[in-house]
C-alpha cells in the first residue's frame, strides 16, 4: 500500500466513525422509548479487545460519554475473558456499572475475526420501564427502582438465555416494548459487527490494534493541545439549585495540570432521600462534556479524548451516590455539572463559556387516570420534553427554549394529542424570561395544559431554577425564574406527587438562561428587535 | 412530430435538453440569469433551435424545472408574509424542535423562522385531535385581524391552525373574511398545501408556500408570455420535488412543490435508464459543482418521502434547516462538488466542503482568483482533468496554480507534498460520499450489495468508479447525456401527483369507514390534478405510513387495490409485519399497529422504455486511438501511465482498460487500472472490474 500512511488511517478512522454513526441510526429507528427516539438518549460505540472505546456516534445524551466508555471493561471483567466467545451477546443496567440508572440497559457484543477475539460493540438505551415504583424520584433505595439486571449473558454462542429473558419480561410493564427494544440494542451491534468486519477485509487489517493506536495517538495529542489553553492551577465554582426536599449546592475545584484536568467535588451537598442522587460517573460524562465542547469541540469521543478528564468526590455527597442510594432520575442534578464545571473557568476563558441556563428540563411526565369513578377509563401515560432558555454566548444571545447541555427534542403539540387525553393550550416563547446582557439569555417557554375525555393527571412534579435562576455572566443578569401554577391562580409546589383536576389547566413558566456582559453594551439595532419582535417588552 | 423540450435552471448553468426526432438529445449549457431566469431559458432554447435547425412552433411541450423557488427560501428574498395560527402557537415556527443540530458546539446558531415573531398573528379558535371544536372561531377577532393586516400591507398571508389536518374549516373561513377584504392578496392555508399532523413541519411548509408565491407566480406568467411571443405557443408543465409534471396554474398555487425539482429531474433520469437497462436495483450518483446527491431506485422507481429539509446551513447537517412536508424522492445531498474547498482541522484531517468555490472564484485552477485547492484541483493534478480535454471551452485549466493551491489548503498543514495533499482530498472525498451513500440506503432499510450504479452530473463519472470500489458494488453505469442528466429526467417524468394527508387509526381499532373516506378523498385530488395535463391511462398507488405503537417512526405500506371491509385491520397487520421485518431483520408480535399518515400518488402511464441489453462482452468494436497520460491509480497507489480516450470515438462494443480516462465534451470517465469500461450499443458506459461479468 503506497497511498500515505496518514491519509490511509484518517479514511479507516472516518469510516469506524459511521460504522458506529450506523449503529445509532439502527436503535433510533426501531426504538420504543420515546427518550430514545425523540431525546436520542442512546449511544453507541465501538471498543478494541482490551475494552477501550475507539469510536463512538454522537448522540443526544452527554450523559452516556464515560459511562458507556467504561461499561465495556466491567463487561470484559464481569464475564471473564476465558468465557467470551462468537456469538454472545451481554447485558447488564447495573446504575454503577452502566450509565447512571437502571432504565439504561447496556448490551455489548464481542467481535471475532480470524478466530480472534478484536473488540466489542456496545450500546445503550433508556427502556420504557424497569418495573420497580415506575419512573420518578419517589424511591428510598436502587431496589424500589426496578429490576437490577447484573452483567450477565443475554445470548451464548449464539442462543438466546430464555431464563434471562423471562425474568426480565415478568419483572417490568410494557414487556414486549422492553424486550422489543433490548433485542434492538443486540440487532444495532450486530449492523455493527458486520460492518466492521468488512472494512477490516476491505482494507486487509487482522484486528483494530494499529488504527486503535493511531486514533489513540492522534487525539491524545489534539486533546492535550486544547488544554494548553488553560493555564494550570486550580479552578473553583459553586452553584445553588432548587433540589428535590432540599436546595442542592453543587461545588467543584478543577485541577489543570500537564496531564489532564481533575473535577473533585467536595463541599457538595449530601445525598437526597429521593431518586436524584448521581453515580460519579454520570457526573464525570457532564464534567467532561463540557469540557470538550467548550476546549475542543472537533474531537471526536474516544479513550484517548475521555482519558484525561478524572473526578472524585468524598462518600455522602450528591455527585457520588453509591449503592443502595436511589438514583433513578439522577438526570436532574446531573445536568447542572456542565454549568456548574464550565463556570469554574469563565473568568479565565472569557470568550468561551456562555452564562447559566435553564439546565435541568422540565419534563412533564404524568398519568392520566379516569376524573371520576362513575366513568371508567384506561390509564394512559403521557411524557413532554419541555425546554427553558440556555445561556447567553460571549457574542451571541442565548438559545430560546432549546436544552443544554442536554440534545433532547420536543414533540409536536399535534402528535402528542393525538396518543393521550391532553390538550396543549398554550406553547409559546415566554416574553422578558432572558437574563438582560450585552447578549441576551435565551427565553423560556410558557406551557398550558390540561387533560380531556374525563380524565385528570397524576404526576411527580420535578422542577428546578423555580427558587434558583440562572445567574447572568460579566455584567449580564440572572434569567427569569421558573413558576407552576394552576388557571385559578393556585401555586404549584415544583416538587412531589400532585393532580391536575379534569376542569383545570397547568401553567408552567419556564426559566430563562442569564445574560453575558453589560446589559449597557447591547447594540441598538438588538434591543430594538427585541422590542419589536417582543422579546422584550 | 412534435418536439419536446426540457430545461432545467440551477445554480449555475441553466441546461437546455431537445428531443429530437430520432429520439435522441440535442443539449446546451448557459449561465443562469439571476435577475430574470427566464431569459436564460429562452436564449437557450432560441440557440439550440438555431443549432439543431428547429422551429419552434414545432415545439409541443416545454417542461421546467428550477432552483428559483429554492434561492428565494435560501436567501430570504421572498414575499413580505404574514402568518396566521392558533391562540397560543405563535412561535412553532421559531421554536423548532427545541434542539441543537450539532450537540458539541457552544455557538451554534439556529435557523431563523421563516416569518419573524412581529408578523406573526394569532386567531381564538381550536380543535382537538379529532377535528372537534374546543373553542369557536372567533368571527369578531378574525376580523379585526384582517383589517390589521390590510393596514400593513402584506403580499402574502399563510394560515395554519392546530389540528387543521383533520379539520380544514376554520382555516377555509378565514381565508374567506381575507379574501373578502383583500381579494388580491396572497394566501396559503396549510390544510391545502400540507395536510399532514405536526405543526412544526405543517406551520414551516405552508410559511414557505405563502412566501414565495407572489413570486413564483409572476415568474411563470412571464415565462409563459415569452415563450408564447418567440413562438413556443405550447404548453408548459413544471417539474415538481415528486418527480412529476403538474400544470403552470397549480405550480403557481402550490410552488413549495417546486423545491429540488432539478435533483428530482435527475433522480427521473436514473430510473428510466434503469428500466432501459432492467436493473431493478439502482443507486443514482449525480455530483454537481456544489454538492453530490445520492437516491435509490429498486423497480425503476425512485424512494419517495413525506418530508425534507431545504436550506440545510451548517455542513448540511441534518436539522439545520427549514423541514417542508410534502411529498419528494428522496435524497441524501452532501457537500461534496467539484468546487467543494478542502481544507485542514484543528486534529490534522482532511475536511472537504461544505463551502464552494463556485463559478466566482472557482477552483484555483481556473485562473479566476481562487486560492483554495477544490476537489476539481486534485483532479486536475492527479491527472484525471487535463487542460487540453477539460469540458469546458472558456476555461483554460492551470496545474500550477492547482498545485499551489493544495499546498497551500492542505500540504502545508500536514507536511505533504501538492500530489500526495491531491490524493488525500481525493480520498475523503470519495469517501465522504461513501459513508453518505450507505447511511442513506440504512436511513431506508437497504444493504447496497447488487445494487448497479448510474453515474451523471458533471463531477459523477470522474469519481463513480472508486465510490464502486468503496461501496463493494459490482456495476457502474455512464448514461449518454450524464452531463444534463435533470434535464433530459425532465422529458421521461409521468403527470403525476401524490396527495398526503394524516389520519390515525389503529389495528385494534380499525375505523374502515373513515379509512376508505380518505382514500377517496386523496385519489379525487390527486386525479384532479393530473388531470389538467393529460387525459391519458393513469396508474394509482396508495400507502400508509405505519408504526408500531409507542415507536416514532413509520414506514410505508403500499395498499391493494379495492376498499377496506372488515378483514382490513388482519390484512394491514400482516403487511405491516412484512415490511418491517424487510427493514429491520424481524418483527416484534402481539404489538398493536397504528396508521398515522395516508398518501394516494396518480401517475400517467408512461410508456416503458425499450429495452437494452447491455454487453459484457470485450473487444468486438475495434481498436480506439488513444493518448498517454500519467494518472494516479488509487488501486494500487502509484502513478502510472494510462489511455486518454474520447469517448465520441468509441464504437459500440469496444473497451478501454484502466487505468484510463475517458473524456466528452460535459464530463469525464475515471477508471483505475483494475477496471474495464465497455461501448454499449446506445452510447453508455459500463464499467465493472477486469474478469468479473458484472451484475448479468
Amino acid at each position: 500500500m503506497s497511498i500515505n500512511r496518514e491519509l490511509h488511517n484518517q479514511v479507516m478512522w472516518n469510516r469506524l466513525i459511521s460504522v458506529v454513526e450506523e449503529q445509532a441510526l439502527t436503535l433510533v429507528r426501531t426504538a420504543f422509548s420515546t427518550s430514545v427516539r425523540e431525546a436520542g438518549d442512546l449511544s453507541a460505540g465501538v471498543f478494541d479487545s482490551t475494552g477501550r472505546m475507539v469510536a463512538q456516534a454522537v448522540t443526544g445524551t452527554p450523559g452516556h460519554v464515560n459511562t458507556m466508555a467504561a461499561a465495556v471493561g466491567h463487561f470484559i471483567n464481569d464475564i471473564g475473558p476465558e468465557r467470551i466467545y462468537p456469538g454472545d451477546v451481554y447485558i447488564t443496567n447495573d446504575p454503577w456499572k452502566g450509565t447512571g440508572h437502571l432504565h439504561d440497559i447496556t448490551v455489548t457484543t464481542p467481535v471475532f475475526h480470524r478466530d480472534e477475539l478484536i473488540g466489542f460493540f456496545a450500546s445503550t438505551a433508556h427502556v420504557v420501564d424497569v418495573g420497580g415504583r415506575g419512573y420518578g424520584p419517589e424511591a428510598k433505595e436502587v431496589y424500589e427502582e426496578g429490576i437490577r439486571i447484573p452483567i450477565l449473558k443475554w445470548a451464548e454462542r449464539g442462543v438466546l438465555n430464555n431464563d434471562l429473558v423471562t425474568m426480565v419480561r415478568w419483572n417490568v410493564r410494557e414487556a414486549d416494548q422492553v424486550i422489543g427494544d433490548i433485542h434492538g440494542l443486540a440487532a444495532c451491534n450486530e449492523t455493527g459487527r458486520r460492518r466492521l468486519l468488512a472494512m477490516l477485509d476491505e482494507f486487509d487489517l487482522p484486528n483494530l490494534d494499529d488504527l486503535a493506536g493511531f486514533i489513540f495517538e492522534r487525539t491524545h495529542s489534539a486533546t492535550m493541545k486544547a488544554l494548553e489553553n488553560v493555564p494550570a492551577g486550580t479552578y473553583t465554582n459553586t452553584m445553588t439549585v432548587d433540589g428535590y426536599a432540599d436546595e442542592v449546592t453543587l461545588a467543584v475545584m478543577i485541577t489543570v495540570t500537564d496531564e489532564g484536568m481533575h473535577a473533585d467535588f467536595t463541599g457538595t451537598s449530601p445525598l437526597s432521600s429521593h431518586g436524584v442522587n448521581v453515580p460519579l460517573g454520570y457526573a464525570e460524562a457532564y464534567f467532561t462534556y463540557g469540557m470538550l465542547v467548550a476546549l475542543a469541540p472537533e474531537l471526536p469521543n474516544n479513550f484517548a479524548s475521555l482519558a484525561p478528564f478524572t473526578v472524585s468526590a468524598p462518600p455522602g455527597v450528591i455527585l457520588n451516590a453509591q449503592h443502595p442510594n436511589p438514583v433513578a432520575v439522577r438526570h436532574v442534578i446531573g445536568h447542572f455539572v456542565t454549568d456548574l464545571t464550565m463556570g469554574a473557568l469563565a473568568e479565565t476563558l472569557p470568550d468561551v463559556i456562555p452564562a447559566e441556563g435553564a439546565g435541568a428540563l422540565w419534563n412533564f411526565q404524568a398519568s392520566a387516570r379516569q376524573a371520576s369513578a362513575d366513568d371508567p377509563k384506561p390509564p394512559i401515560e403521557i411524557l413532554m420534553f419541555n425546554s427553558g432558555g440556555s445561556g447567553a454566548r460571549p457574542a451571541l444571545d442565548g438559545i430560546t427554549a432549546t436544552a443544554f447541555p442536554s440534545g433532547v427534542r420536543t414533540m409536536s403539540a399535534e402528535a402528542t394529542e393525538q396518543i393521550g387525553p391532553i390538550i396543549i393550550w398554550r406553547k409559546e416563547i415566554r416574553e422578558n424570561s432572558g437574563g438582560y446582557g450585552k447578549y441576551r439569555g435565551g427565553m423560556g417557554q410558557i406551557l398550558e395544559i390540561g387533560p380531556t375525555d374525563g380524565y385528570q393527571f397524576e404526576f411527580s412534579a420535578m422542577f428546578d431554577r423555580v427558587a434558583n435562576p440562572a445567574r447572568g455572566r460579566h455584567g449580564g443578569g440572572e434569567g427569569a425564574p421558573g413558576a407552576v401554577y394552576l388557571d385559578d391562580g393556585t401555586r404549584f409546589p415544583t416538587k412531589g406527587k400532585k393532580t391536575v383536576p379534569a376542569d383545570r389547566h397547568l401553567i408552567m413558566e419556564l426559566p430563562g438562561g442569564g445574560g453575558f456582559g453589560d446589559p449597557a453594551e447591547r447594540a441598538p439595532e438588538d434591543l430594538e428587535n427585541d422590542r419589536r419582535q417582543g422579546y422584550v417588552s | 412530430m412534435g418536439l419536446r423540450i426540457g430545461a432545467d435552471v440551477g445554480g449555475t448553468f441553466t441546461d437546455i435538453v431537445i428531443e429530437l426526432a430520432d429520439g435522441s438529445y440535442a443539449s446546451t449549457k448557459v449561465l443562469t440569469t439571476y435577475e430574470a431566469p427566464e431569459l436564460g431559458i429562452l436564449d437557450g432554447i432560441s440557440q439550440i433551435a438555431t443549432e439543431a435547425g428547429v422551429d419552434l412552433s414545432d415545439v409541443e411541450q416545454i417542461i421546467h424545472g428550477t432552483t428559483l423557488a429554492t434561492n428565494a427560501l435560501i436567501q430570504r428574498s421572498g414575499a413580505r408574509t404574514a402568518l396566521v395560527t392558533t391562540d397560543g402557537f405563535r412561535d412553532v415556527i421559531e421554536t423548532r424542535t427545541e434542539s441543537r443540530y450539532e450537540q458539541y458546539d457552544l455557538n451554534i446558531v439556529l435557523p431563523k423562522p421563516l416569518i419573524q415573531r412581529a408578523d406573526r398573528y394569532t386567531v381564538t379558535e381550536r380543535l382537538n385531535a379529532r377535528g372537534e371544536e374546543l373553542v369557536a372561531f372567533d368571527e369578531t377577532g378574525a376580523c379585526e385581524l384582517v383589517t390589521r393586516i390590510a393596514e400593513a400591507g402584506y403580499e402574502s398571508v399563510a394560515v395554519g391552525f392546530i389540528h387543521s389536518y383533520r379539520n380544514p374549516v376554520n382555516e377555509h373561513r378565514f381565508r374567506e373574511l381575507l379574501l373578502a377584504e383583500l381579494p388580491d392578496i396572497a394566501c396559503s392555508i396549510s390544510s391545502e398545501v400540507s395536510p399532514q399532523m405536526r405543526e412544526f413541519e405543517r406551520f414551516n411548509t405552508v410559511c414557505a408556500n405563502a412566501y414565495v408565491q407572489p413570486l413564483m407566480a409572476s415568474y411563470l406568467v412571464r415565462l409563459r408570455d415569452e415563450l408564447k411571443a418567440r413562438g413556443a405557443d405550447c404548453p408548459l408543465y413544471m417539474i415538481h420535488s415528486g418527480g412529476g409534471l403538474m400544470s403552470v396554474e397549480s405550480a403557481a398555487e402550490f410552488p413549495v412543490r417546486l423545491i429540488e425539482s432539478g435533483p428530482a429531474g435527475g433522480a427521473i433520469f436514473a430510473a428510466d435508464l434503469a428500466a432501459r437497462y432492467g436493473r431493478d436495483r439502482v443507486l443514482s450518483y449525480d455530483m454537481g459543482g456544489t454538492t453530490a446527491k445520492v437516491s435509490l431506485i429498486e423497480n425503476y422507481t425512485p424512494a419517495t418521502a413525506k418530508t425534507f429539509e431545504v436550506d440545510r446551513t451548517a455542513r448540511f447537517k441534518k436539522g439545520s434547516g427549514m423541514p417542508i412536508s410534502i411529498p419528494v424522492i428522496e435524497m441524501i445531498e452532501i457537500g461534496a462538488g467539484g468546487g467543494s474547498i478542502a481544507s485542514v482541522d484543528t486534529l490534522g484531517q482532511i475536511r472537504i466542503g461544505p463551502h464552494s468555490a463556485g463559478s466566482e472564484p472557482g477552483p484555483a485552477s481556473y485562473r479566476l482568483g481562487g486560492i483554495d485547492a477544490t476537489v476539481t484541483d486534485a483532479n486536475l493534478e492527479l491527472g484525471r482533468l487535463h487542460p487540453d480535454t477539460f469540458g469546458a471551452k472558456d476555461i483554460d485549466l492551470s496545474p500550477e496554480l492547482a498545485a499551489d493551491a493544495l499546498i497551500h489548503s492542505v500540504g502545508q498543514h500536514l507536511e505533504l507534498d501538492a500530489h500526495t495533499s491531491a490524493i488525500g482530498i481525493a480520498e475523503v472525498v470519495d469517501e465522504n460520499m461513501t459513508n453518505a451513500a450507505r447511511v442513506h440506503a440504512v436511513e431506508n432499510g437497504k444493504d447496497l450489495t447488487g445494487y448497479t450504479m448510474i453515474a451523471f452530473g458533471g463531477g459523477g463519472p470522474l469519481h463513480a468508479s472508486r465510490l464502486l470500489d468503496k461501496l463493494g458494488l459490482d456495476e457502474l453505469i455512464v448514461p449518454p447525456d450524464a452531463g444534463v442528466g435533470s434535464a433530459v429526467g425532465f422529458l421521461r417524468a409521468p403527470f403525476a401527483y401524490e396527495a398526503v394527508r394524516s389520519f390515525y387509526t389503529t389495528t385494534q381499532n380499525f375505523d374502515v369507514d373513515g379509512a376508505n373516506t380518505i382514500l377517496a378523498e386523496l385519489a379525487q385530488e390527486a386525479m384532479s390534478f393530473v388531470r389538467e395535463g393529460t387525459s391519458v391511462d393513469v396508474v394509482v398507488e396508495r400507502q400508509i405510513a405505519m408504526r408500531y405503537k409507542g415507536q416514532g417512526w413509520e414506514i410505508p405500506v403500499t395498499l391493494d387495490h379495492g376498499p377496506f371491509d372488515d378483514m382490513a385491520a388482519e390484512l394491514l397487520g400482516a403487511k405491516f409485519t412484512k415490511a418491517y421485518e424487510e427493514f429491520f431483520g424481524r418483527a416484534i408480535d402481539d404489538l398493536t399497529i397504528e396508521a398515522v399518515s395516508w398518501s394516494v400518488r396518480v401517475a400517467s402511464v408512461v410508456e416503458p422504455p425499450a429495452q437494452i441489453k447491455l454487453t459484457t462482452e470485450l473487444g468486438h468494436g475495434g481498436d480506439t486511438p488513444s493518448q498517454i497520460r500519467t494518472m494516479f491509480d488509487p488501486v494500487t497507489g502509484d502513478d502510472v501511465d494510462g489511455s486518454v480516450v474520447q469517448r465520441t470515438a468509441l464504437n459500440p462494443g469496444s473497451s478501454v482498460m484502466g487505468p484510463a480516462v475517458i473524456v466528452e465534451s460535459q464530463t469525464t470517465t475515471t477508471l483505475a487500472s483494475h477496471h474495464v469500461a465497455i461501448m454499449q450499443a446506445d452510447g453508455a458506459l459500463l464499467v465493472h472490474r477486469r474478469g468479473q461479468g458484472g451484475a448479468q
